[in-house]
C-alpha cells in the first residue's frame, strides 16, 4: 500500500466538488428564504392575512312600524327554521326519513335539500323547512339527541298584524332586485328584504338601519373558526304612523260588504291620516320571497285592481260632492248670496241643450242651503254658470285639488285634475265651452279627484278654512332619525266664515235634515253625530251625452259601467274633528252605498275620540 | 451459524462486536435525532397541538428505525458487498411487481401491500443502486472508469430502473435515481467532459420528453413556472406554500400560531410541506438552523466517506449521502418555490413510515462504513486501496 492512489485522489477531488455543489445549493436556498421571508415578508403577510379572515354582515332588524297608539302593524317574528348540516349526520336520506316523521315535508322539499346539500361544502347548513310551527320546534327539540346534525335556526320574517287591510298603507317587503343593489353589500344579505311600496318602500332607509360586521377566522374551506371582532350595527327605527289601527280595521271591514272602494279619515285639527283603506286588497306576506306566478296573475287580472291603492291612486269625478266647491266660489265672487233662489224644474235647457237634474220632477225654488241638502243638480247649472269656471276652478285649487297631498309618504299619489278655461285650450286646443261649466258645476265633466282630496276639502271645510295637508307619520323621519313633528302650522284659507257656515248648514242638513240625501244614515247614538255630502261620478264620459237622452237603469248596466257611489262627512257636528271621504267604485249612488260607510266609520271615531281622548303617546323610542 | 456470523459481521475476531458499538458515530446520530426532533415537534403543531395523528406514529417509528440503524451499522461492510447484486435483483423485482400488482394510489403503482407495511420498492431501488454501482466501480481501475464501454452497464442499472419507476408514474423518484446514479458516477471519477455531454444531450432531448409527460406532470412543470396562472387549481399548493414561508418573517409567528398551516392553507403539512410549516412558526431563523443541521449532517457523510480505505465504501458513503442531499434539496426548492412540485419528503421531518425507514437504513449503512473504514473488502485489490 504506497498512499493513497490515482483512483482515491480523484475521489478527494470529486468528495470536494460535490461538496461545493451541495453547499452552495444549500446556499441558495438560503438566499430564496431571505428573499421570500426577508424581502417580500409584508406582501405575504398581508396575503396570509387575507386568507384566514373573513367578514360577515349582520343584518339589522328591520324596524317596526307602528299605529298612533303602538300597536304593531309590521313587525318581525322569529321564524323558526329546520336546518341540517350534512357533515354531522350520518346520512342525509336517513336523516330526513327521520325528520318526515315528526314534522311535514314535502317531496319537493326533500328534492331541495338533497340537491343542495350536493352542492355545498358538507359543514354549511341546509334549511330544511321554515315557519316551523311551536309543536313542531318542540317535536325536532323532543328529538334532538337522535337527529345529529339537525339543528333549529332563528330567523326574522316579516309579519303583517293586519295583512290585507293594511297592505296598501304599508306597502310590502321584498327580496331586493337586480336593479336595488346599490352596492351596499347589505343588500345581498340573503335573508335581506327592502320595502317595496307604501310605508315600507318610503321610509324603507331608515327602516333598515346599519349593518354590523363580524369578522372571524376562516380555514381553508371557508369554515368559520372564531370570531375576531364584532361591530354591532344599528337595528332599523321604529316608523310611527298617523293611523289608528282600529279605525282602519273598523273602515276596511264596513267597505268589504262592497266590491271595491276606498276610506280615507284625517284628523281635521292637525290633518293625520287615521285611516286609509283600499278594498279589495292583497296579502302583503306574498311577496316575501318572491310572489308566486299565479298570485300575481290573479292580482293584476282582477278588474277591481286589488294591487292600486284607490284612496291616493283612484282619479274619480267628484260629482255632487264638489258641490260646496261650487257654493263657495259662488259666494265669493259675489254672484249669488245665500238666499238667492233658483227655481229646479227638473232640467235646464242651455242653448241647444237640456241639463237634467238627477230628480226629473224638479225641486222648486231651492235657496243654497236647500241645493246642497237635496243636492239639486238645476240649482248648480245656474250658479255655476252665474259664477263661471275658473273661479270655480280656483276654489277647488284652495281646498287642495289638483295636486298631491300626500305623496312624500306614499307612492303611487296621483294629483287629480281641476280643469279650467285655459287648460281646455292649452290641452285640446279648444275654447271652453259654457255647458261645460254646467256639467262641472254638479261636479262631473273633466274635474278629477282621489278620496284623499275629497277628504282634505272636507276637513278644510269644517276646521275653520285652515289649509291642513295631511301626513302619514307623526315624526318627520329624515335618514335614520325621527324627531318630533313640530306641530305644524298651516295656513288660514281666509274664507269669510259667513260662506262657510252655509255651506256646513248644508252639509248638516244632508245627513240629519228630512230631505237630505243621507238622512238614513244619520247617527243617532247621544253625543255623536255627522254631517256629509253624497256624489255621485259617472263612470262614463259620454255622461252629457246621455244626460240628454235619458237614462237607463244603472241596475241594469254591466257592474263597470256603474256610477261611482261617492260620500263625504265630517263629526261630530259641533266642533268637527274627523273627516272621512268614501268612494265605493260602481256602487250606483252615494248616498245609498256610501253613506252607510261613512257613518260606520265616523260612529266608531266619535266612540274611540270618547275612549281615547289624550293625544297618543310617542312611540319612536323603545 | 458461524458461517451466516461470519458472512453478517466479518471473519471472528476482525473487529468485535463491543469495538464495532464504540466506533459508531454518535454525534451524527444526535445530529439525527436533532433534525427528528423538530420533526417530531413540527408534526406535533401540525397537528393542531396533538401527538395525534402523526407526531406520536413517527416517534415510535423513530425509536424502532433507530434500533434498526444501530444493528444495521454493526453488519460488516463486505456483507453489503456480498449482497449489493442480489439486493438489487431483489428491488428490481419488486419494482416490476408493483408494475403488475401494486397498488392504485395517487394516480401511480408506488406500493406494494405487504399486510403490515405498504412497501415502496422505489425506495429500497436508491440504496440498492447505491450499493450495486459502489460494488462495481469498486472492481475499476481509474484507467478503466475513463473507457467508454465500462459504463455501459452501471448506465443500465440506473436507467432500467428509473424507466420502470418512470413508468409507474414517478417521475420525482426517476430523477432522483438518476441523479443519485450521477453523483456517484462523478465520485467514481468519471471524466467530467462525459457529464456535460450527456447534460447537453438532455437539454436537447428535453422537449421531445414534454411529449411523453403525463398531463398531471406537465401541469405540475407549467405551475411551477407561473403559480398564479391556476390560483385555486395547481398553483395552489405553490403559492399557499410561499405565504407561509413569507408570513413567518425572521421570527416566525410562534409555536402552534402558524394560520397557513393551522386553518389548512397549507396542503400536505405533516408531509411534503412540513418546511413551509415550520418556517411560517419558526421564521427564517428556524429555517436557518434547520438548513444548517442538514449541511452538517452532510458534510458528516462525506466525511465518513473520505475516511472510508475501501473504494466500495467511499462510493456507498458519497452515494447514500447523495440521496440525503437530493432529498432535502428538492424538497426545501419545491415549497420555494424553485422546483416544481414533485412528491418528495424532507429527510427526518416529513411525516411517513417508509421513508423515515429507509432514511435510517442509508444512515444504518453510511455508519456501517465508518464503523468498517479499515476493513479490506472484495477478492482483488486495485492498485491503491
Amino acid at each position: 500500500m504506497a498512499g493513497p492512489g490515482l483512483r482515491a485522489q480523484v475521489f478527494s477531488r470529486r468528495v470536494a466538488l460535490i461538496a461545493g455543489g451541495e453547499l452552495t445549493l444549500l446556499g441558495m436556498l438560503i438566499g430564496r428564504l431571505y428573499q421570500l421571508q426577508v424581502i417580500d415578508r409584508e406582501r405575504y403577510a398581508t396575503l396570509a392575512e387575507d386568507n384566514r379572515v373573513a367578514m360577515r354582515l349582520l343584518a339589522p332588524p328591520r324596524g317596526r312600524i307602528l299605529d298612533r297608539y303602538g300597536v304593531p302593524l309590521a313587525l318581525n317574528r322569529q321564524n323558526y327554521r329546520l336546518v341540517v348540516t350534512a357533515e354531522q349526520t350520518g346520512s342525509v336520506a336517513a336523516t330526513l326519513d327521520a325528520l318526515a316523521a315528526i314534522v311535514t315535508l314535502t317531496d319537493a322539499d326533500r328534492r331541495r335539500v338533497t340537491r343542495e346539500v350536493s352542492r355545498r361544502r358538507r359543514f354549511v347548513p341546509v334549511t330544511v323547512r321554515e315557519d316551523l310551527s311551536w309543536d313542531e320546534v318542540a317535536r325536532v327539540a323532543v328529538n334532538a339527541p337522535d337527529l345529529p346534525g339537525v339543528a333549529i335556526e332563528v330567523g326574522t320574517s316579516r309579519e303583517y298584524s293586519y295583512g290585507e287591510e293594511f297592505a296598501h298603507v304599508l306597502g310590502y317587503v321584498a327580496p331586493p332586485a337586480e336593479s336595488d343593489l346599490t352596492g351596499d353589500p347589505m343588500l345581498e344579505l340573503p335573508d335581506m328584504r327592502i320595502g317595496r311600496n307604501g310605508v315600507e318602500r318610503v321610509y324603507d332607509v331608515a327602516l333598515r338601519g346599519r349593518a354590523g360586521t363580524s369578522q372571524f377566522e376562516v380555514n381553508a374551506v371557508g369554515r368559520p373558526i372564531r370570531e375576531l371582532a364584532r361591530i354591532e350595527g344599528d337595528p332599523g327605527l321604529d316608523v310611527v304612523l298617523t293611523l289608528d289601527a282600529e279605525l282602519q280595521r273598523v273602515a276596511a271591514q264596513a267597505l268589504a260588504r262592497e266590491q271595491s272602494g276606498s276610506v280615507v279619515v284625517i284628523d281635521v285639527t292637525n290633518g293625520d291620516v287615521l285611516a286609509l283603506v283600499s278594498y279589495p286588497s292583497f296579502r302583503p306576506g306574498d311577496f316575501e320571497r318572491g310572489i308566486a306566478a299565479s298570485t300575481w296573475r290573479q292580482l293584476t287580472s282582477d278588474i277591481r285592481n286589488p294591487l292600486i291603492n284607490k284612496a291616493v291612486s283612484g282619479q274619480y269625478s267628484p260629482g255632487s260632492t264638489f258641490k260646496m266647491m261650487v257654493a263657495l266660489a259662488a259666494l265669493d265672487s259675489g254672484a249669488v248670496t245665500p238666499e238667492t233662489r233658483v227655481g229646479c224644474p227638473g232640467h235646464l235647457d242651455f242653448g241647444d241643450n237640456r241639463f237634467h237634474c238627477w230628480k226629473p220632477s224638479g225641486h222648486g225654488p231651492m235657496d243654497m242651503v236647500d241645493a246642497i241638502t237635496q243636492s239639486c243638480d238645476v240649482y248648480f247649472y245656474e250658479v255655476a254658470r252665474r259664477t263661471g269656471a275658473d273661479k270655480i276652478a280656483a276654489m277647488a285649487r284652495r281646498f287642495g285639488f289638483g295636486e298631491t297631498q300626500l305623496s312624500q309618504e306614499l307612492p303611487g299619489e296621483r294629483a287629480g285634475l281641476v280643469p279650467s278655461t285655459e287648460w281646455k285650450l292649452r290641452t285640446y286646443g279648444e275654447q271652453w265651452a259654457q255647458g261645460e261649466t254646467l256639467i262641472f258645476g254638479i261636479g262631473q265633466g273633466y274635474i278629477l279627484a282621489t278620496p284623499l282630496q275629497l277628504a282634505v276639502m272636507t276637513a278644510r271645510l269644517v276646521n275653520g278654512g285652515i289649509a291642513v295637508k295631511p301626513h302619514l307619520t307623526r315624526d318627520r323621519i329624515v335618514e335614520r332619525r325621527a324627531d318630533l313633528r313640530s306641530a305644524d302650522v298651516f295656513p288660514a284659507m281666509n274664507i269669510p266664515r259667513r260662506h262657510m257656515q252655509v255651506v256646513l248648514r248644508g252639509m248638516d242638513q244632508v245627513v240629519n235634515g228630512e230631505r237630505g240625501t243621507g238622512y238614513r244614515s244619520r247617527i243617532v247614538e247621544p253625543g255623536m253625530s255627522m254631517g256629509g255630502k253624497s256624489g255621485t261620478a259617472q263612470v262614463r264620459r259620454i255622461s252629457m251625452q246621455e244626460r240628454l237622452t235619458g237614462r237607463r237603469r244603472q241596475e241594469d248596466l254591466p257592474w263597470e259601467h256603474r256610477h261611482h257611489a261617492l260620500f263625504v262627512a265630517y263629526a261630530p257636528i259641533e266642533q268637527p274633528r274627523y273627516a272621512c271621504a268614501v268612494v265605493v267604485e260602481h256602487g250606483i249612488g252615494g248616498s245609498a252605498t256610501a253613506a252607510p260607510i261613512c257613518k260606520e266609520v265616523l260612529t266608531e271615531a266619535q266612540r274611540r275620540l270618547r275612549q281615547r281622548p289624550t293625544a297618543p303617546q310617542r312611540m319612536a323610542e323603545r | 451459524m458461524r458461517m451466516l456470523r461470519s458472512l453478517v459481521f466479518g471473519p471472528t475476531g476482525s473487529i468485535s462486536i463491543g469495538k464495532k458499538f464504540t466506533q459508531i458515530n454518535w454525534s451524527l446520530i444526535f445530529l439525527i435525532s436533532l433534525v427528528s426532533s423538530i420533526g417530531f415537534a413540527t408534526l406535533y403543531s401540525a397537528a393542531g397541538g396533538n401527538l395525534d395523528p402523526w407526531a406520536g406514529r413517527q416517534m415510535t417509528r423513530f425509536a424502532i428505525g433507530m434500533v434498526m440503524l444501530v444493528c444495521i451499522a454493526l453488519i460488516d461492510l463486505r456483507f453489503w458487498f456480498k449482497v449489493a447484486y442480489p439486493f438489487y435483483g431483489f428491488a428490481f423485482l419488486l419494482l416490476v411487481a408493483v408494475e403488475i400488482a401494486g397498488d392504485i394510489g395517487m394516480g401511480a403503482q408506488r406500493w406494494l401491500d405487504l399486510g403490515f407495511i405498504q412497501l415502496q420498492p422505489s425506495e429500497l431501488m436508491k440504496v440498492a443502486l447505491v450499493l450495486v454501482l459502489a460494488r462495481y466501480f469498486h472492481g475499476l481501475s481509474y484507467a478503466e472508469i475513463g473507457q467508454p464501454t465500462r459504463l455501459i452497464w452501471p448506465a443500465l442499472l440506473v436507467l432500467v430502473p428509473a424507466a420502470l419507476v418512470a413508468k409507474q408514474p414517478d417521475l420525482g423518484s426517476a430523477i432522483l435515481l438518476g441523479l443519485t446514479g450521477a453523483v456517484i458516477f462523478l465520485a467514481a471519477g468519471v471524466r467530467i467532459w462525459k457529464f456535460i455531454l450527456v447534460g447537453g444531450a438532455l437539454a436537447a432531448v428535453i422537449p421531445v420528453a414534454w411529449r411523453f409527460l403525463r398531463e398531471y406532470q406537465r401541469q405540475r412543470v407549467l405551475t411551477f413556472l407561473n403559480p398564479e396562472n391556476d390560483p385555486l387549481g395547481a398553483g395552489y399548493h405553490i403559492i399557499q406554500s410561499r405565504i407561509a414561508l413569507g408570513s413567518g418573517g425572521i421570527w416566525g409567528k410562534g409555536y402552534l400560531q402558524g394560520t397557513q398551516a393551522y386553518l389548512q392553507f397549507l396542503p400536505e403539512r405533516q408531509t411534503d410541506f412540513i418546511f413551509p410549516m415550520f418556517a411560517e412558526e419558526f421564521g427564517m431563523a428556524g429555517a436557518l438552523i434547520l438548513i444548517g443541521l442538514y449541511a452538517l449532517i452532510i458534510i458528516y457523510g462525506l466525511a465518513i466517506a473520505l475516511r472510508a480505505q475501501t473504494q466500495f465504501g467511499r462510493l456507498t458513503a458519497v452515494g447514500l449521502i447523495g440521496i440525503f442531499f437530493i432529498y432535502a434539496f428538492v424538497n426545501m426548492a419545491m415549497v420555494q418555490g424553485l422546483m416544481p412540485v414533485v412528491g418528495i419528503p424532507l429527510p427526518f421531518m416529513s411525516y411517513g413510515g417508509t421513508a423515515m425507514m429507509s432514511l435510517l437504513i442509508s444512515f444504518g449503512i453510511l455508519i456501517s462504513v465508518y464503523v468498517h473504514r479499515d476493513v479490506r473488502v472484495g477478492r482483488r485489490a486495485i492498485d491503491d486501496d
